[in-house]
């Protein structure tokens, strides 16, 4: 992908995702702190949490779609290894869980959490790797 | 896969990036493909024999490990 173009692509997708965390913000608080819990203004706000999830995924898409070879390998690799984890360290959290082995409740965030270190660390890695 | 690509590139007196944006990659992966770590795709390779006006087998050599 040309530089300028990589440019207007990274931008693209930090507006997205900029927007996708002020809606889950609004999707999570808004409820309690701006319209008392009205259902109709509840469910609106989650759909259009889930719209602007569904825009950043395709601006991510794009920049995969558009990197050139190595870029693409990267990914492939950042990806897979984090899928991988995801599953497996996601299902033996849930097991903790349900054999009561967790103190307290497992919290999705705590995978979600997980999942972006887990991606970011095997980005800069598998980056490195190929400078 | 061991090539030439770094000594045709001094001899036509071009750089990684200059390279890079005449085949449609980036700078980086023109590096890595001097230094051997990445090994390119077939129209890239296709692409950089035209410009340096010789054949695959003349810049890549494929080495068994």
């Amino acid at each position: 992908m040309m530089k300028e173009l990589k440019k207007k692509r990274t931008k693209q997708l930090a507006i997205w995702t900029l927007f996708w965390t002020l809606s889950m913000a609004l999707g999570t608080f808004g409820p309690k702190f701006l319209w008392d819990n009205n259902t109709l203004l509840t469910i609106l706000g989650i759909i259009l949490s889930f719209a602007l999830g569904i825009g950043m995924i395709l601006a991510n898409r794009r920049i995969v779609i558009e990197g050139d070879e190595l870029e693409k390998k990267i990914q492939l690799e950042s990806m897979g290894l984090t899928l991988g984890l995801a599953v497996v360290v996601g299902l033996s959290y849930a097991m903790l869980y349900t054999t009561k082995l967790l103190t307290g409740h497992a919290e999705i965030a705590n995978l979600v959490i997980f999942i972006g270190l887990t991606y970011f660390i095997s980005s800069v890695i598998n980056t490195k790797k190929y400078r | 896969m061991k090539n030439r690509i770094k000594v045709l590139r001094a001899e036509k007196n071009i750089t990684q990036e200059e390279l890079g944006e005449i085949i449609g990659v980036s700078r980086q992966t023109i590096n890595a493909i001097e230094k051997e770590k990445f090994d390119p795709s077939l129209p890239t390779a296709f692409r950089i024999s035209k410009l340096f006006n010789l054949k695959i087998e003349e810049i890549f050599f494929y080495e068994q490990k």
